[in-house]
């Protein structure tokens, strides 16, 4: 589990192209978006992408993505328990 | 005091008809073109419902021809072919030397794209098919119009997402209204090409069923391709050439939403603006206005605050508001002059256009679109909208002459 | 139709966004292509944003900032810009990948980045402008169509100020497809081929003015007249519509003090070498192209020099062919054409 948040940090910084930020910047649990980390919707589509891409996990619904996103921690578990199945 | 613009020749080529005849004759049997892509080479074919035109880029030419270059784009072919049913039906002659100063304002959003994604690596690798190169530009379509037609006393091209078209026939007719050219053929072309089909898909916006406009359980939009043309003159020189005017071009506006690049303000403000400042130009009053041509993609965003902002203009009396993109798809570009093709329709047989494929009433607003096709109707003016990505925000009033 | 120019700003292939002097120590293009000089643009714009701007919106944005600032202005009543490629860089990248990744797994950004009016539509969310904006898209009178609609915004309402943007961006990729087909291939007549055409050097750029239609107490230079017109016959042809263009504004060939030319280095092609012992042959005569590059809208690049010449009453030594000017500059013509296909005037007055 830890490996894989930490692993999801780097994608993420990667993804969305936040350039000045290092892993450690970020905090696993605290939100992404709105206040958190300033991200927007087109960032949210950006994280379809890379689950669809790095972890072959497509969301059915884009509305979904708000739960999904919520932190680091929230897109580790999502990816672990679809990943079983 | 500035001329008064009036549009004497319309042309149109989309899904559901080559011309303003076919055009008609699928509207009135409520045929959609909206279907499985088969021309264009997709993985995305059975995935994504669209309003392909059902001709090839050969048979397109053969239409076009004669004076087609050898060289030639889908985009630059569907306008080619409006273009010219404009400015023939508007009693001008292709080739003919015009008696005034004739220029053409058009739009595009992919121009040749069609051609460069099919070619790309080519041009880098093999210097192969170097000549589609040359017809990427959005320009190239509106060179090749101009010389088609022999009307290139002015031309510009431009590019503003969905409004494009719409602000090329503004753009138009401030050009007569400020004298610079006499007359001015406006309007758009778009192909469907892998680029923009893809690039929608990223944004998740589009239906994997027939787009459901207006309707509370709508899943987005499809696309679609095609062209429209309108000729616009002064009204004196109308008259001096005693050409028949179909309507008179009585309000216009662009006005941009400035909040996000690809969703539309919550309250609609930018849309607002656009049809209130339309509206102001020459004071028409809300009730003048006998059917509104929306926008109406089908996405959850467009419908709800497009329809937030009719709502802020026209209540308690809304007019008839349809959105025609469920018989035609999005046709970008080319959507704000294919719909004013069809506004003008509407004022010419006192048409209101059906809304197909509505599933159920939005529930946060207070109507409903119109869903019966309808004739005869007295239609004094006509509002088209045609709102873009980065928030711009376009509405044109036609109305009777 | 006229307007007075009342800011600008300007990031070229020369240090011309930050530097104080006036193309005094000018560098020279070296390479076939040549990209600009670039600010720190974490000075002007939120690393939140920054991170997903391609470079021609960073260009344009930071341009556009520092015109709207010297013109003291927050928000303009119109938005209007020009583009003859667009947004090169984003649509490089959506395209590659959507072939090679066989439309699958792609990215949203590069997609949304490349229409061709998103330096347009991010000004206006930057500056929450709800006002006309407009994105012209015609090759190398792209900018001039954009200046057209400005002049036209400005007569019909003369207090109105209007922000006009000229820019292109070039790419590695892009410059090695545009010189397969021949694009920078120097201009000849199509009676004289030559089996090795010389090639024109290849630049960028983002330049930004602000216009107003009521006279201010202090302004650049006066936009007075602009034209454009397709394919002329000969240089005869080409002659005859400059002059019917000065004489619709009152002027003769005599009148302009300097003729600032699209010409790319000190020889011109065949048609500037014609007009410039031609119509022009007692003018003092200038060219630009050797400074930003060639590139669709490099004729804003001109007009940033044009209105500081007439601001300042200086002709810079980099721009000279024949003649230094006049003492009093009073009418600067600038005069492009893009491989005989479009040719435009732009006429700036003090």
């Amino acid at each position: 589990m830890a490996d894989l948040v930490e692993k999801l940090k780097v994608e993420i910084i990667e993804a969305l192209n936040l350039e000045d930020l290092e892993p450690g910047d970020i905090d696993k649990d605290s939100p992404l978006f709105g206040d958190g980390l300033g991200l927007d919707s087109i960032d949210a589509l950006e994280m379809i992408v890379l689950l669809e891409k790095n972890y072959g996990i497509k969301l059915q619904d884009p509305k979904e993505g708000k739960k999904v996103f919520y932190s680091v921690q929230t897109m580790a578990d999502y990816i672990i328990l679809h990943q079983k199945n | 005091m500035p001329s008064r613009v009036v549009i004497t020749g319309i042309g149109i080529i989309t899904s559901i008809g080559n011309g303003i005849s076919e055009t008609l004759q699928s509207i009135r049997s409520l045929k959609s073109g909206i279907g499985p892509i088969s021309i264009l080479k997709t993985v995305h074919r059975e995935n994504f419902p669209s309003g392909e035109i059902k001709l090839t880029d050969q048979e397109l030419t053969e239409l076009a021809r004669p004076g087609v270059p050898a060289t030639v784009t889908r985009t630059t072919l569907l306008g080619l072919i409006a273009a010219r049913e404009a400015y023939i039906s508007a009693g001008l002659k292709p080739g003919q030397k015009p008696d005034v100063k004739t220029g053409i304002v058009s739009a595009t959003t992919v121009g040749g794209m069609d051609k460069t994604e099919l070619h790309y690596f080519d041009f880098l690798n093999n210097k192969q098919h170097l000549e589609y190169v040359h017809t990427h530009d959005c320009c190239d379509n509106t060179q090749t119009i101009a010389e088609y037609l022999g009307a290139g006393d002015f031309m510009t091209t431009i590019s503003t997402a969905c409004s494009s078209s719409a602000n090329a026939i503004m753009f138009g007719a401030r050009l007569i209204r400020h004298g610079i050219v006499g007359r001015i053929i406006a309007g758009g072309t778009d192909a469907l090409s892998k680029f923009t089909l893809n690039g929608f898909n990223t944004l998740k916006i589009l239906d994997e069923k027939k787009c459901r406009p207006f309707s509370s359980d709508r899943m987005g939009l499809n696309l679609g391709e095609g062209a429209g043309f309108l000729v616009m003159e002064s009204e004196q020189l109308a008259k001096r050439r005693n050409q028949e005017v179909l309507c008179e071009l009585t309000g216009f506006a662009n006005a941009n939403d400035a909040y996000h690049q690809t969703a539309s303000s919550p309250d609609g403000y930018g849309p607002f603006l656009a049809m209130k400042n339309a509206l102001d130009l020459n004071g028409t009053d809300p009730r003048e206005i006998g059917y509104i041509n929306a926008h109406g993609t089908g996405t959850d965003n467009n419908d709800l605050t497009e329809g937030f902002a009719i709502e802020k203009i026209f209540l308690p009396a809304i007019p008839p508001v349809s959105s025609t993109k469920a018989f035609t798809g999005h046709t970008l570009g080319a959507a704000g002059a294919i719909e004013a093709v069809f506004s003008i329709l509407s004022l010419k047989y006192g048409m209101i256009l059906p809304n197909l494929n509505y599933s159920g009433k939005i529930s946060e607003l207070s109507f409903e679109p119109a869903l019966k096709l309808q004739e005869g109707l007295e239609i004094r003016s006509v509002l088209s909208n045609s709102f873009g990505f980065g928030g711009n925000d376009s509405s044109l009033i036609f109305s009777k002459y | 139709m006229e307007a007075y120019i009342t800011g600008l700003g300007s990031i070229s292939v020369q240090n011309t966004f930050e530097a104080n002097d006036f193309l005094q120590n000018p560098k020279p293009l070296d390479s076939p292509v040549n990209y600009c000089i670039e600010p720190d643009y974490k000075k002007f714009i939120q690393p939140i944003q920054l991170r997903r701007m391609g470079r021609i919106l960073r260009m344009g944005v930071t341009a556009a900032a520092k015109c709207l600032k010297e013109g003291g202005v927050d928000l303009p009543d119109a938005i209007i810009t020009g583009t003859g490629l667009g947004m090169v860089q984003d649509t490089e990248k959506f395209l590659t990948s959507v072939i090679e990744n066989e439309e699958k797994f792609l990215n949203p950004t590069s997609f949304i980045q490349s229409t061709h009016n998103t330096v347009g539509a991010h000004i206006a969310v930057m500056l929450k402008c709800n006002h006309y904006n407009f994105t012209y898209v015609h090759s190398s009178i792209s900018f001039e169509s954009a200046l057209l609609d400005s002049l036209m915004q400005v007569s019909e309402h003369p207090g109105m100020k209007v922000l006009l943007g000229g820019l292109d961006e070039m790419t590695d990729i892009y410059f090695r497809i545009s010189d397969n087909a021949g694009l920078w291939n120097k201009y000849q007549a199509e009676n004289n081929p030559s089996m090795d055409p010389q090639k024109v050097k290849v630049g960028e750029g983002a330049s930004f003015f602000l216009l107003t239609g009521t006279r201010p107490a202090e302004f650049y230079a006066r936009f007075t007249g602009m034209e454009t017109f397709y394919k002329p016959a000969d240089a005869g042809d080409i002659s005859s519509r400059i002059a019917g263009f000065l004489q619709q504004h009152g002027l003769d060939p005599h009148d302009i003090d300097f003729v600032l030319s699209g010409q790319t280095d000190q020889e011109g092609d065949i048609i500037y070498r014609e007009l410039k012992e031609g119509l022009f042959k007692n003018n003092n005569f200038g060219y630009y192209k050797h400074l930003c590059g060639e590139y669709y809208t490099s004729p804003a690049f001109a007009v940033w020099i044009a209105a500081k010449m007439l601001k300042n009453q200086i002709v810079p030594d980099a721009v000279v062919l024949r003649g230094s000017g006049p003492n009093t500059l009073k009418h600067v013509l600038i005069w492009n054409h893009f491989r005989n296909i479009n040719h435009s005037l732009i006429l700036l007055s003090a």
